[in-house]
């Protein structure tokens, strides 16, 4: 779950990072409150869970409260990287001397968490990465031990930064460490950490993405932060979404119901190989059989659908009883478009049955087979699908 | 990791539904389940398995190779410690959704003390004719058959499915590694790769690979070195980017794990790549891979 910008500098700073003075604004009005308040140049930042924003034009600098009501208008109500801007974060405008680049993240290689330091910050890492890699310092931490002050330090040492930054940059290496633990991480990036004329070292952004699995034992910062969460996506991305569904729309005709994310992808690939369109992506496996009828509704009310592959294998899900629920939510709906099974693995003799009786259709041997069917029936009438 | 006829299983979670039903299921593959553990249950029995609290109390009982975990997410690095420090080697984790912190923690535990884990949100591991550890259709003949082909895959559902395209094209596997979903994995796709070429049932190794991460380019080098024959499968090919589809560890960005970067570099290291699952039995058969079971 990723954080917007203002939620990770308010869990930055409560962590004791210093981030520049801020204050969030959801009308122009109130933004140019924020920045009388302020009282100096300010950035209007726009709130959307994207990055790139600067390029995008979803940062906007104002010398006074008057601009800033008028470019807070401007940001407000726009839509940045598929989001919508709901929110500007007004902020006091930095004095920026030099910019450094820190993060800590999960890392697949090393099995543990990774902190990132770089002395050349502002871009994104994976062009510094390309352009000079030997400027980032990495280290493996092991999750038991923690970060120490001393291997923090390490990593700032030794790039010219002054005794007094490369201080402040450890203390912020290690908070941030600090509250990657906290608050189960799986990213905590800062980038740039901005060291100012005065030698003070800031964090100018904040990219916080929390662990899915881990919100359960943090309910208080859970209940601060979702309401101003994934409002990005289509009506039907959204209403998959409340449903607590894995759907995304494409701009296909043939429509996908399959379970597991693997075999899943691996339809819409074959959906695609075969010529067809895929209408979209929807994971039914697991639990989320007891949601045939709400996972089915969201399919058909996709209006550019024109066909149907339902695609099961079982191994931990049982296809009887998922193939019984999607002939439940079937019997309940009677779609009009034609429907395509293919079924395998635990439960098939008695899920390939169940279709036979209720629908009076056979199941097709492979999917190969039941996605070109369903290719050729999505096809208009007088083309043929190849 | 791999599992032989020899290997004892202990199963944690076992008085649970899920454990239950599925330690049945494995035994049906051949699986020696010595034990349960679940804590507070010790001194029941499942379908006349012993159960005790801990793998700790489990372990003064029995000689203990294998610990396949049906417990909860939140549960799971107190029972995947226990097993560790109780001397289990080979840890099996099938939960989804365990914060990825407590995995770490974890496979920190596991390296201390030499112990190898699949997982976690895998559907386990297969040996045909020998052993199932987890959740896959083991049982079922039309799927997993005694043969020569090493399967790696990320996920059931769609390992199933090219499990029952081998079959279905007349070969049987040697095994199947069902590596998880996650993106923090105590077995990855190379370390999986490295165990089926020093294998020496396995003639060929089938890769199922997922757009995402860069687990598949990780273990091209070491593809490139093998004798055997690698044939892969990449899901997820027509996905569009920065679209997150399912699993965890299956999101593209700015072309970084795409299924471009992937069949490109397991096509320069020698691995043929096929299009769709079905296209693996003929991609075996043009690598000289000759179709037939075991007995």
């Amino acid at each position: 779950m990723n954080l917007l910008e203002h939620q990770g500098k308010q869990l930055l700073a409560q962590a004791g990072l210093p981030v520049p003075r801020g204050r969030v604004a959801t009308t122009p009005e109130a933004a140019e409150q924020a920045a009388a308040v302020l009282g100096c140049r300010v950035a209007l930042k726009a709130q959307v869970p994207a990055g790139k924003r600067g390029k995008a034009g979803g940062i906007v600098f104002a010398d006074d409260p008057a601009q800033a009501r008028e470019a807070a208008a401007g940001l407000l109500g726009s839509e940045l990287g598929g989001n919508a801007v709901d929110a500007v974060l007004v902020e006091q405008s930095a004095d920026i001397a030099r910019e450094l680049y820190a993060s800590v993240l999960n890392d697949p290689a090393t099995k543990g968490p990774l902190v990132l330091f770089c002395p050349s910050g502002g871009m994104d890492i994976e062009e510094i990465g390309a352009r000079d890699p030997e400027l980032i310092r990495r280290l493996a931490v092991d999750i038991r031990t923690g970060l120490t002050a001393a291997s923090a330090r390490a990593l700032v040492e030794g790039l010219g930064l002054g005794e007094r930054v490369e201080e402040q940059a450890s203390a912020a290496l290690l908070t941030m460490y600090r509250l990657y633990r906290t608050v189960e991480a799986e990213l905590v990036e800062v980038n740039p950490l901005v060291v100012t004329s005065a030698d003070d070292v800031v964090a100018l952004d904040a990219k916080i993405s929390l662990d899915p699995g881990a919100l359960g034992r943090h309910a208080e910062l859970v209940a601060d932060l979702v309401p101003d969460q994934d409002a990005t996506g289509t009506e039907l991305e959204r209403r998959g979404r409340d449903l607590g569904l894995q759907f995304l729309e494409l701009d296909g005709e043939v429509g996908v119901l399959a379970n597991g994310a693997g075999l899943t992808m691996t339809t819409l690939d074959a959906v695609t190989h075969y010529g067809g369109t895929p209408a979209n992506f929807l994971e039914i496996g697991g639990d989320a059989y007891t949601k045939a009828t709400p996972a089915l509704r969201l399919v058909l009310d996709n209006p550019r659908v024109r066909s149907l592959v339902v695609n099961f294998c079982g191994a931990f899900a049982r296809t009887d009883v998922m193939t019984e629920g999607v002939l439940t939510a079937i019997e309940e709906l009677r779609p009009e478009l034609p429907i395509f099974f293919s079924i395998h693995g635990t439960g098939e003799e008695k899920a390939i049955r169940l279709v036979r009786e209720r629908l009076g259709v056979d199941p097709y041997d492979t999917m190969d087979d039941a996605v070109r069917a369903a290719i050729a029936a999505a096809a208009p009438a007088g083309k043929v699908a190849g | 990791m791999l599992v032989s006829e020899r290997d004892n299983v202990v199963v944690q979670g076992l008085t649970g539904r899920q454990g239950s039903f599925w330690a049945e299921r494995m035994a049906e593959c051949g699986t020696r389940i010595v034990a349960g553990a679940s804590p507070g249950k010790g001194g029941r029995e499942v379908g006349g398995v012993p159960v005790y609290d801990s793998v700790a109390e489990a372990a003064r009982q029995h000689r203990l190779d294998v610990s396949v975990l049906f417990v909860p997410p939140l549960a799971v690095r107190k029972a995947a410690c226990d097993a560790i420090s109780a001397g289990v080697r080979k840890i099996v984790l099938l939960t989804e959704h365990v914060p990825y912190q407590d995995v770490m923690h974890v496979l920190g535990e596991a390296r201390d003390s030499d112990a190898q884990v699949l997982g976690p949100n895998t559907a386990g591991l297969v040996v045909p004719g020998v052993a199932s550890v987890g959740i896959m259709p083991g049982f079922a003949g039309n799927i997993f058959r005694p043969g020569s082909i090493g399967v790696i895959s990320r996920s059931g559902s769609l390992g199933t499915l090219v499990a029952l395209n081998l079959v279905s094209a007349g070969y049987g596997q040697s095994a199947f590694i069902g590596i998880g979903g996650d993106p923090i994995l105590g077995t990855t796709t190379l370390d999986a790769v490295r165990e089926l070429d020093a294998d020496e049932r396995t003639e060929a190794v089938v890769l199922v690979g997922e757009i995402g991460g860069s687990m598949e380019e990780d273990a091209a080098d070491y593809i490139a070195t093998m004798r055997k024959p690698v044939v892969a499968f990449i899901a997820g090919r027509s996905a569009p980017p920065d679209r997150r589809m399912g699993h965890a560890g299956a999101i593209v960005s700015a072309g970084k794990g795409s299924g471009t970067s992937k069949v490109d570099a397991l096509t320069s290291a020698g691995a043929a790549v096929v299009d769709l699952p079905s296209g693996i039995g003929d991609a075996l058969k043009a690598a000289g891979v000759l179709p037939g079971v075991a007995v």
